[in-house]
């Protein structure tokens, strides 16, 4: 089983944490396209290579951004969102 | 027992303690320490087990813990391997694969068919739809391996975890050697080894030398008195998994390891020689006689053949020699022999070695084991001439021509290798982070070459963590191959098997390749080679470089198939876990119990469905807690809903911006209906928002979708970063419905709060005590009557309930099949059941709860879009005709539009109240409007018709859950 990384609790089984998805940009509601918005609400990138994508550890409620290279399994680093960018 | 040596220094066997056990129904006598095919061999018995596709006669092959050609049904254990199997006193053993027993095997007659079973017979016979059947009920019958007793006791396996910093896989020379260099280095180490006994071939591979044997002990001594190193035997590691997660499998239970660095030392399975008739009895790989010998102090065969290909062979040998097995010749594959000094050891021993030759074919007695072999020259090309024939009679033959590597878990953990030349195998060349190689599966062979290789492995994995220092040290090269490139010998006559397992042939790969299966994946899945139970472990290599050279093509460009786990097989009791679901209870759990609720599951909750009375049917019961509703009152236990609160200057905000509707304004004292969409605008979740405070929010969430709402929430405030701040009270709040005309003066009993409608009208919320205790009180309306939610500190839930019992004796406890008909008969929907991935709040007709008048919300920019297209379906009420009469339909059942599905019933149900069947159903906008009727299609394909109506169907004013108890009944 995979180890993660918490960013407020350290490494934790990865069966501890939940996982919601690639952090995207929120297009601006009022001047973007339907289109475009159609395509964030909708569209999802499957394309391998290195990802942030958002995970909570769920015991403790920790909501973090984990930068993983999706190719490889591999988690380069986690931080809390607005930590590092 | 015939065929027992005198001592052998370092047996397994307990010679004090004899066991008797029975085989194929006679019985036989072993040691304690036997595994069952020493033992049988012991006794002098050849013909071991059946094969699996002709009924071939077998005996010992690998004895490494992989010979599937001795498998046994013990009880209700199928398919045990016999070299892994430690005979038991009064154990009874039946030969899988038979028909009619190992000795009269009627199926032996499908060897005699073998022409008409060609390769690829499944893809070949199954391509008829008629004739499938027929075949599968025969090919069932015929080829099952153990049989599975249904009537096995369920048994708990204990599963266990362990952490070590370096594990060890392998307690072989390299094995013991690494454990030894990182326990040093100051690393924990947790050393296994599949079999009873660490050594592994350093303690069977000696060429009678016994400095060898002293070399392995040495490091087995140093190991088992290191105070860093545990040794676990018995133990297999069969598979790797991310980081360092390693799965131990033992007679008992599986052991999790979570490792810091693994070093793989599982060495190398030896290969077979490929000629005709090499799998008769008495045919077997040369370290399978040395483990009978120097394990279990049997004697392999009275006269014995070598086929060798390297120094290995010319140390088995002098170890058969030395253990009284006439060796009448030593057959080299090569035309140089290497190892002079072991070459000079041969010649003293009085051994005919024969270079440059091959086996062409066995020969088999009338008891269908080895009576001899015969014995041609090579020619350079390494086809054998086959005029120049020698014949040489013997009871054992003895392969030693080469090795593949154990490695699976290099496999697994990620490892990229590469074909080595001057070992005529694979071995690492790129390893993934924390895990290294050492010994025979990195491609190094000599006793002392094992020992450094191992000890470097050892230091390298230490080092990692921390401890000491890697050293710089290259892998060392074996100077000449222990494997040779082609120990393969066509035949006209084939039976020159490649797959033991599968009883594959020769001829076989070169048909598949001439059909077409020229890739090593096709090949495999074509043929079934390596399908079998040892997958492929003495039959992959061969496999390799028959298509390499069918295909003009290097080993290295055939490539390998995927190595998968599990590496051994693995009981499925070992897998099966227990079921470990949590179950949540409300603080009134045994309230309920003793007043007789009949539970239902609600998310990860448990809430009674409604409570039992004696002599009364379900429907009474629930009928009967409806009515105690609407006649006066009742509670309901809602502890099970999701209570969170937000804090903070932006609380409002923030719940604007979560939820549809507004509440920046909410007035202090006040509630207001929430519903959450997701991005799309789908309606996800739905409760009720009170303010207690400017600041101080308090809100409930669907019942089973508490969890995922405050995980939500708490990922948004993560990226809004509002001045507020979310708790989750779900468990910290008890909370109950106290509903019906006659709540007010039961809780005007219990409190000091002015109950009255203008002091605390329909949808406020205050806070006060109930019964001396804390509560937060709203006035709802869900089941559309005078009601009030009452949410105390769950401590404190036993006694507000009790409180409330002793205030008004004749309560009357309701479930939730009473509620859902209840807020049925106001048109209340829940989320989930009248919903679903795609209700908009347009389509359930929640139109007014949507405020696009403010910036934003979780859902708004789609829901913009949704409105500005026609509707797709609407939610509506319905009744069944007056006087209906029959099986009513249920929920799901479909709403038919001229032959078309056009949507669908959600909520159906008998009201009392209403005097008729009503319901909520998804119908075609057109249909949507009061008095249109529609149809319904039952499970059984009845069409019953439905007149829409308007919601609630019940006190459509809502005058009963707004107005005082007098002024309704006034």
């Amino acid at each position: 089983m995979k180890i993660l990384t918490c960013p407020v609790n350290g490494p934790r089984p990865v069966s501890e944490f939940v996982y919601a998805g690639e952090l995207r940009e929120l297009p601006d509601e009022d001047s973007c396209s339907d289109a475009e918005w159609a395509d964030y609400v909708f569209n999802r990138s499957g394309a391998p290579g290195i990802k942030r994508e958002w995970w909570c550890h769920a015991p403790s409620n920790i909501w973090f951004i984990a930068e993983r290279d999706t190719a490889l399994d591999l988690v380069l680093r986690t931080y809390l969102y607005g930590e590092s960018t | 027992m015939k065929d027992r040596l005198p001592h052998i220094p370092g047996e397994w066997i307990d010679r004090t303690r004899e066991v008797g056990f029975r085989f194929e129904g006679e019985a036989c006598r072993g040691y304690a320490g036997d595994c069952l095919s020493s033992a049988l061999w012991a006794q002098g018995r050849r013909v071991l087990g059946r094969s699996f596709k002709y009924h071939r006669r077998r005996g010992v092959l690998s004895l490494a813990n992989h010979d599937v050609n001795v498998m046994v049904q013990q009880g209700q254990r199928p398919n045990v391997r016999g070299d892994l199997e430690e005979v038991a006193d009064g154990a009874e053993y039946s030969v899988v694969n038979t028909s009619g027993g190992l000795a009269r095997d009627r199926a032996g007659v499908i060897g005699r068919l073998a022409p008409f079973l060609p390769v690829g017979f499944y893809y070949k016979v199954f391509g008829s739809r008629r004739l499938f059947p027929r075949w599968e009920r025969l090919i069932r019958r015929m080829s099952g391996l153990g049989r599975v007793d249904f009537a096995t006791p369920q048994l708990r396996t204990p599963k266990r975890y362990d952490f070590c910093d370096v594990l060890v896989v392998g307690g072989g020379p390299s094995g013991l050697a690494a454990a030894l260099a990182a326990a040093s280095a100051g690393a924990s180490v947790l050393l296994t080894d599949e079999t009873a006994r660490i050594g592994g071939s350093g303690l069977f591979q000696l060429g009678a030398d016994a400095a060898r044997r002293a070399v392995t002990r040495a490091l087995i001594d140093r190991v088992a008195t290191h105070p860093n190193i545990r040794v676990r035997v018995g133990s297999c590691a069969v598979g790797y998994y991310a980081d360092h997660w390693v799965p131990l499998v033992d007679a008992e239970k599986l052991t999790k390891v979570r490792a810091g660095a693994v070093v793989i030392a599982t060495g190398a399975f030896e290969q077979p020689a490929v000629f005709r008739n090499n799998d008769l009895p008495g045919v077997m790989l040369a370290s399978a006689a040395q483990r009978l010998i120097y394990r279990y102090a049997v004697r392999p065969a009275e006269r014995a053949v070598l086929l060798v290909a390297n120094d290995d062979g010319y140390r088995a040998a002098l170890d058969l020699a030395s253990n009284g097995v006439e060796v009448p010749a030593l057959v080299d594959l090569r035309s140089q022999p290497g190892d002079g000094a072991l070459l000079e050891a041969v010649r003293q021993a009085g051994i005919d070695s024969l270079t440059g030759c091959c086996i062409f074919e066995a020969h088999a007695n009338a008891q269908g084991t080895l009576s001899g072999v015969t014995v041609c020259p090579l020619n350079d090309d390494g086809t054998p001439r086959a005029h120049e024939q020698r014949y040489v009679a013997c009871d054992g033959l003895l392969m030693s021509v080469g090795w593949a590597p154990a490695a699976n878990l290099l496999y697994q953990a990620g490892t990229a290798m590469g074909w080595r030349d001057n070992v005529e195998q694979f071995a690492p060349d790129r390893l993934p982070p924390g895990v290294f190689a050492a010994g025979r599966v990195n491609g190094v062979y000599t006793l002392d070459a094992r020992i450094q290789d191992g000890r470097r492995a050892g230091q390298e994995a230490a080092a990692t963590l921390g401890f000491g220092q890697a050293p710089q040290q290259a892998v060392l090269a074996e100077r000449r191959s222990p494997t040779h490139p082609w120990p393969v010998v066509a035949h006209p006559a084939g039976k020159n098997f490649i797959d033991f397992d599968e009883d594959l042939q020769l001829k076989d790969y070169e048909t598949a390749v001439l059909e077409g299966f020229d890739n090593i994946e096709l090949l495999k899945r074509y043929t079934t080679n390596g399908m079998g139970p040892s997958q492929g472990k003495h039959s992959n290599m061969n496999a390799l470089r028959v298509l390499a050279r069918l295909t003009g093509r290097k080993p290295a460009e055939v490539g390998t198939t995927t190595a998968r786990p599990f590496f051994h097989p693995v009981p499925m009791s070992h897998l099966a876990g227990r079921g470990f679901a949590p179950e949540r209870r409300t603080p009134l759990y045994a309230r309920h119990q003793a007043l007789g609720a009949v539970w239902m599951p609600a998310g990860v909750w448990q809430r009674p469905e409604y409570y039992r009375r004696a002599g009364v049917d379900r429907a009474a019961c629930i009928a009967s807690e409806v009515a105690a509703v609407r006649r006066g009152l009742a509670i309901i236990d809602v502890g099970t809903l999701g209570k969170l609160e937000v804090r903070g200057p932006d609380a409002g905000e923030f719940l604007e911006r979560v939820y549809t509707m507004r509440y920046a304004k909410l007035a202090v004292g006040g509630t207001r209906y929430a519903m959450m969409c997701d991005e799309s605008g789908v309606v996800i979740d739905d409760g009720v928002v009170a303010r207690f405070a400017p600041d101080v929010f308090y809100f409930t969430t669907t019942t089973s979708g508490a969890a995922n709402v405050y995980r939500e929430l708490s990922r948004l405030n993560a990226i809004w970063k509002l001045d507020c701040a979310l708790v989750n009270l779900t468990g910290a709040y008890a909370a109950v419905n106290l509903a019906g005309a006659g709540c007010a003066e039961v809780l005007s009993r219990l409190t000091e709060l002015d109950l009255s409608a203008s002091a605390f009208p329909y949808l406020g919320a205050r806070e006060g005590s109930v019964a001396g205790i804390p509560a937060r009180l709203m006035r709802v309306g869900f089941v559309g009557e005078w009601s009030y939610e009452i949410h105390v500190p769950a401590v404190y839930g036993l006694a507000l309930w009790d409180a409330l019992f002793a205030a008004a004796p004749g309560l009357v406890p309701f479930g939730v099949e009473a509620q859902r008909l209840l807020r049925l008969e106001k048109g209340h929907v829940i989320v989930g059941q009248d919903t679903d991935g795609l209700s908009t709040p347009f389509d359930i007709g929640a139109d007014w709860a949507v405020k696009f008048d403010k910036p934003s919300f979780i859902g708004k920019r789609s829901l913009r879009l949704v409105a500005a297209r026609p509707p797709r379906q609407r939610l509506v009420g319905f009744k069944l005709v007056a006087g209906f009469q029959g099986a009513p339909p249920q929920e799901c059942n479909l709403v038919i539009e001229a032959g078309e599905i056009a949507g669908r019933v959600t909520s159906i149900a008998w009201s009392e109240a209403v005097g008729a069947w009503i319901g909520l159903a998804f119908v075609a906008p057109e249909r949507a409007t009061e008095g249109t009727s529609f149809v319904i299609r039952c499970s059984d394909r009845r069409e019953v018709h439905a007149t829409v109506v308007a919601r609630p169907f019940y006190d459509p004013a809502d005058l009963r859950q707004k107005a005082p108890s007098a002024e309704v009944s006034a």
